[in-house]
Parts: structure tokens; sequence; C-alpha cells
């Protein structure tokens, strides 16, 4: 594919002009990521830098088209973007719930308006996004949900309150399910987008056992919402909603992430590793790691053209998930009595204690590991009465 | 390079799909030869009908009379041959002495290929010394005799050794036990004078030998490869071994799998049928997870390994390791959730057990991979 070839070549070049060395070290901490909006503070000027150059090209969301902010890449082309950012270590230029699950749901559900509007400003990093689904009697059974949008003529008059809405508090919009028809459970749901810094929208974060607050509660207090920002159909928003879930799962499950074959039990050693049974225990879960991490590129491969079955983001959330908790508890075994502290300077702050039971919610967020199971065995497996 | 098949590996997956259905299912091939206590253990007819789809020759390159194709295309035969539970000399003999033979003088190639692409031969590997997979360690010697060498030692687990027109062994001819150094492969004929082979069958009704080496005296045109410099090659067969053993694995789970999930949707107790029960439900599901995740290391690890990466031999480790593993749990969920008739002789699900089990073991078990995997990661 002398093409490919030449576009590697390009890109290779471009990375190497354009993505800071700042930029090709290991995230650490939260910080380290760029998540935009108006609100976002850079940690350095190379972080800046490093999402100018890529949004002036398209790179922040290298597939889309470039009506909308992407470089219009093709899927062997994409491929090729991550492999070249892998083959450097360049950390994503952006990070954000508007690239990872509103962009693709609005490019299938939304209008040539919306998609100009909101897929450029996510593309550019201007506007970052939360998610208002779950409210605190809503969980797994989403669909039950109660928030409601009373119609108003050319608005709608949202009540209501949402749960676990990750960063609402540094949010500048929201996605967001509301009830418009008490009547149907299923078809009574609309998809709407607005502001969060519209009068009536309040946020108090949540205390987790981390110690840390990544998710607040959101409440609604008879928030205006103009009519234009509703996506997709009336009452419809389920299959938006359902639609997004999807590449929630996807996100979640860590798919496309670092493919370097690095191996948790090589980490390890470098700290002292010297129990056997241990050491055993780490190089099974490398091999199941590292067979993920092939599954996570043929997944991506699949899914670009169109192979992919379409529940099979939920095998991914599931499996992805699952790992992601056995590495955190294989780490403070390694780490032993040092992986504990939770304030000092040489844990970085607790980092992997935080870190480990931050990853406890994986297999809860965005749908259970027991929903995934009960929707593989469903839509994929065909089992009666699933 | 996407990790999914051509439109050319799509087409031969349907070939060889609908092929080995019709010709290598489990009542014409396992059951039969089982049944008739066949002394190979697999039919030559089929061998032979194979060899008219050129699938004997599917490793050995165009310029020798092969199909010159990779070990993405010899997996999807071997995933058939696993779904189906087929008994045949294709992995040892197209997938492994070929592999070693594709680094063989002119002079042996001659002598071997044309057998083997035409179905008539039949080869196997000799490596194995005891009861697991430890290639590192090499006891078997070749001393050098006259213009040639004389062979001692023995070998076990030498799948359709007894069938074999041709073995293909591993030996020492220079330092001690478990160097790196000092292997040399050589094709050992069936009738060389000094090798005697005890024949058993196993748990799969597959045929293995015990072989033993008395000075068998060789030609020096015997070596296959580099004299003392075996070890590559040996590597390289051994590589084509666990990716062929995997992919097979691969079909053997996914064959129970697909007759654990039929019988599940069959099967009433209680006024229902068990496949309505979440608790299987979700046992199911997360089989279907790992049989994914096994098919997509699997894949991944051909295509290193055709693409001649230095990630190979990492990624075939790991590929052998998790198809194990995803087989093994399907084989296991597939007999326990078929209850009772599970454990009768007439339903297939035991056979596939069986096959699962001496699959597993074949070129290095999961728990030996996964030493691999910590070693060549550097722990």
């Amino acid at each position: 594919m002398p093409d490919l070839d030449a576009f590697r070549t390009e890109i290779r070049a471009w990375l190497e002009a354009n993505c800071p060395p700042e930029m090709r070290e290991p995230v650490r901490d939260e910080d380290d990521v760029c998540w935009g909006g108006r609100k976002f503070k850079f940690k350095n000027p190379a972080q800046k830098a490093w999402l100018d150059a890529c949004v002036a090209k398209g790179y922040t969301v290298p597939d889309w088209p470039v009506a909308y902010g992407g470089a219009g890449l093709d899927p062997a082309q994409a491929k090729v973007w991550r492999e070249e950012m892998n083959r450097i270590s360049a950390r994503p230029p952006l990070s954000s719930f508007g690239i990872w699950m509103l962009g693709p749901a609005l490019l299938k559900f939304g209008t040539e308006e919306q998609k100009v509007h909101y897929l450029g400003q996510v593309a550019r990093g201007e506007i970052r996004w939360c998610q208002g689904y779950s409210e605190p009697g809503s969980g797994s059974d989403l669909v039950s949900l109660q928030t409601y949008g009373e119609d108003k003529g050319d608005h709608w008059e949202v009540s209501g309150s949402k749960i676990w809405t990750s960063y609402a508090d540094k949010a500048d919009w929201i996605f967001c399910l509301v009830r418009t028809d008490k009547t149907n459970k299923y078809q009574g749901i609309s998809f709407l987008l607005f502001d969060m810094a519209s009068e009536g929208v309040s946020t108090k974060p949540i205390l987790l056992i981390s110690g840390n607050s990544p998710f607040c509660e959101t409440f609604f207090d008879s928030v205006k919402v103009p009519k234009h920002q509703l996506v997709g159909e009336l009452n419809r928003g389920w299959d938006v909603a359902k639609y997004l879930l999807g590449h929630e799962r996807e996100m979640i499950s860590g798919a496309g992430g670092n493919d370097r074959l690095n191996t948790i039990g090589g980490f390890c050693k470098r700290n002292g590793l010297e129990d056997p049974l241990l050491r055993a225990e780490l190089a099974m879960f490398d091999v199941d790691a590292l067979a993920y991490s092939a599954m996570g590129e043929k997944f991506l491969d699949e899914i670009k053209v169109g192979k992919a079955h379409p529940a099979q983001p939920n095998t991914m959330k599931y499996a992805g998930t699952e790992l992601n908790k056995r590495r955190h508890e294989l780490l403070m075994a390694a780490g032993g009595s040092a992986a504990l502290e939770w304030e000092s300077e040489s844990s970085n702050g607790g980092g992997k204690a935080r870190s480990w039971l931050r990853t406890k919610a994986n297999s809860i967020e965005g749908g259970t590991s027991e929903v995934m199971l009960n929707v593989i065995s469903k839509r994929i497996l065909d089992l009666p009465g699933a | 390079m996407p990790l999914y098949h051509t439109e050319d590996q799509a087409m031969l997956a349907d070939t060889a799909r609908g092929f080995l259905a019709d010709e290598g299912n489990i009542a014409k091939q396992l059951r039969h030869f089982r049944d008739i206590n066949c002394k190979d253990g697999f039919g030559h007819a089929l061998w032979k009908q194979m060899a008219e789809l050129g699938l004997t020759g599917i490793l050995v390159d165009e310029a020798d009379g092969g199909l010159g194709m990779g070990h993405v295309e010899a997996g999807i035969v071997l995933e058939e041959i696993g779904r189906n539970l087929t008994p045949s000399p294709f992995l040892t003999s197209s997938v492994m002495a070929a592999t070693a033979l594709g680094g063989a003088s002119a002079d042996l190639k001659g002598r071997y290929l044309p057998g083997l692409i035409a179905g008539d031969s039949v080869f196997s590997v000799a490596i194995d010394e005891g009861p697991k997979h430890r290639p590192e360690r090499i006891a078997t010697r070749a001393e050098r005799s006259g213009n040639g060498f004389k062979l001692s030692g023995s070998k076990a687990f030498v799948v359709q050794g007894g069938s074999a027109d041709m073995l293909v062994v591993a030996a020492r001819t220079a330092g001690d036990d478990s160097d790196n150094d000092g292997i040399t492969l050589f094709a050992v004929p069936k009738e060389a004078a000094g090798m005697s082979l005890d024949v058993v069958r196993l748990v799969d009704s597959a045929q293995a030998a015990h072989v033993k080496f008395d000075n068998v005296q060789l030609d020096a045109d015997a070596v296959i490869g580099d004299v003392d410099g075996g070890r590559e090659l040996l590597n390289r067969m051994l590589n084509a071994g666990r990716i062929g053993a995997a992919a097979e694995s691969v079909g053997v789970a996914l064959g129970s799998f697909e007759m654990t999930t039929t019988y599940l949707k069959q099967r009433k107790q209680f006024g229902k049928l068990i496949g309505e029960f979440q608790a299987l439900q979700h046992r199911a599901a997360h089989l279907y997870s790992e049989l994914e995740i096994a098919r997509a290391a699997v894949i991944k690890a051909q295509q290193l390994l055709d693409g001649g990466s230095e990630k190979a031999e990492l990624m075939v480790s790991v590929a052998k390791a998790k198809a194990g593993k995803a087989a093994s749990l399907a084989v296991k969920e597939g007999v326990q959730m078929h209850g009772g008739i599970g454990m009768t002789d007439e339903y297939d699900i035991g056979l596939y057990m069986k096959r699962d089990r001496a699959l597993a073991e074949f070129m290095g078990d999961m728990y030996y991979h996964a030493e691999r995997v910590a070693q060549l990661s550097g722990y």
C-alpha cells in the first residue's frame, strides 16, 4: 500500500515537528490530561501548543469529516495515525466526552446545523461536555428516569436531578436524558443539550472512597431549554442514548489505548518483585492483558468497516473493566505497604491506592458488568428470555 | 494490517469450513477411526482430499510446489479442524515439519516435499523428552560418526509418530543439555535402523509414540539447516506449531461453545428453557468474551509471525496461553451445562473436552507460555 506508506511518512514527520517532548511523557495524573473547555487551565505551554497544532490539522478527531473539525481520515489512515502516536508515546491532544460520546451520537442523529455548530466546538476543545444519564432512582434501570421537561411552546422547562455526572462542576454543557412523555416508558424520553450556566442548574461533588470527587449530583430547577437543542426525534431519545452508550462502553473498555505491549510484570520487577506466586499471577494477568490489547485493536479495525457485532462494545466494556480492576489489585499487592500511603509525597498523594479504589467504579459506571452480560446474552448469544 | 481476514482469506475459510464439515466431521472421522481401532487414528483418504485442495502444502513455498501462504491461512484450516475435531496429520506435517523443511537443503526438500504436497506422506516432530514441553533442554545426542551422525536418546509425545514416514528430530550435537547453541535438526526416515517406536493411544484417540534412538546411523544429508546452529530453525518450527495449536484450540472452543449455546436453547427444566436462567446466561456471556479475546490474540500473533515482526515470539506465547485457557473453560462449561448427557460417550461434547486436553499440552501449556511471557518481558 504505497499511499499508506507515504501517509505514514507524512504523519511521522508532522508529529516529529509538532509534538512537544513534554507531550511524549506518560500521563502521571489528572493534571496532565487536556480536557479543554471554557474553564480549562493549561498546565504548561507545551500542552496548549500540542492542542493548537492538532486543532489546526483536525487531528483532535482524525476520523471526523473536515467540515466538522476533523481530518477526514479513512479507517486505514486513522489506524496509521494511532500507530504513529503510540510509536512516540504521544499523549492525546484532547480528551473529551464530546469526542468519545456526544460526537458519534451527533454524527448519527444530529441535524446539519447541529453538527457544524457543536462538533466544531468539540473538535477545537472549546466546550467541555458532561453526561446527564443516571438518576438517584435510575441506575442499571436507566429507562425509569424521572427528570421531566415540560413543553412550554418554544422551549422545555426541565426539572429533576441527575447523579454520577462526571465532572459536572467543570463542564460547560450537558447532554441529558429528559422525560418528555410520562405515559410511555421507552418512547417518552428526549435527548437534550443545554448550557450548564443556564439559570436553575446547580452541581454538588460527591466524595468517593478514593478521596476524590470526579462525579457530581446535578440539580435542575425549571431550566429553560430551547427546542432547537433537541437531538434526534422527540420522545426517541432512548435510541440516541443507547447508541451513545455503546461509545461510552467502548471508551471505558480502554480499547484503542496504548498497544505498546507493556507488561505489568515488567513494571513490578523494576520495583523489586520477589514473590514467586505473585510473579505467576502477574504472568497470567499479562497473558490476559496482552490478549485483550489485541482484542481492542481487532475491535477498532472491525467497527470502522462495520464488521463488529453492534453489541460488541458491551463485550469490550465487560472484559476491559474486569481486567483493569485485576490490574490494580495486582499493583497494590506488588506495591505492598508502600502502596497503602494515602498522602505522602513519595506515593504521589496516594496515587496507587486512590487509583485502585477508582477502578472499582469501572464495572459499575456506564452499565454494570452484570448488565453487560445480560446484553451479550440477549443480543449476541440470542439466549431465550434474556 | 487490520485484524480481520482479507477477502481471499475469507474465501479460504468458507472452503475449509464447508469441506471439513462435510468430510472431516466427528461421525465420519474421529468416531469412525476410533471405533474401528485404527492404528493411525486418522484417515488417509481425507489426507489425500486435503492434498487435492492444496492444503497439505499451504505453508510450502510456491517455488517448491506449495501454496506459499502464511500462518493466518494455516490457522484458518486448523480452526475448522478444531471445530470438527478432525484427526489429521496437518499440524505436525504441513505446519511444523513443513516449516522445518523450509530451512532445508534443496536435496531434502526434493526428497520430502512432493510426498507431503501429494498427501502421500505423513511427517511428525520429535522434540519433547519428558511429560512436559521443555525444548530449552535437549538431551538426545547426535555424535559425529563417519560421514554422518549417530543418534541416541529418547523422545516423548511424538504425535502420529507411528504413522510418520519421517520424523523431524531435535538433537544435541554440541554442548550441555540446557545450552541454547549446539542443536541440530535431523530428518529421520521411518526405516532408520536402531529407531524403535512404542505407539500409545491418547485420551483424544490420537496416536502418539515414545521413540528410542539406539545409535541410529544418519548420513550428513539428513541434517535440516545448520549443524549446531539449529536453535533458530527449531524456534521457527515451534512458533509455527504453537500458533497452529492455538488456532486449533480456538476451533475446538468455538465448536464446543456452539453446541452448548444450542443446547441452552433446547433443553427444558422447571418448565423453562435452561438458557433462560441468568446463572447460565452470565457464564455463557463470560465465556463468549474470553473466546473473542483468544481469537484476537491468535490472529494478531499469526499476522506478526507472517510479517516477521520481532514481537511475534511474545504474542505467540500470549496466544497459545490465552487460547488454551479459553478453550479449557469452553469445554468444561460445555460438559457442565449439558448436565448428565455431557458425561455420556454418545454425546460429542465430551470429545471436545478430550481434544482440548491434548491440544493444551501440545507445544507447551498455558503455564509454560505464561512463564515465557514473563521471561520475554524481562521478569
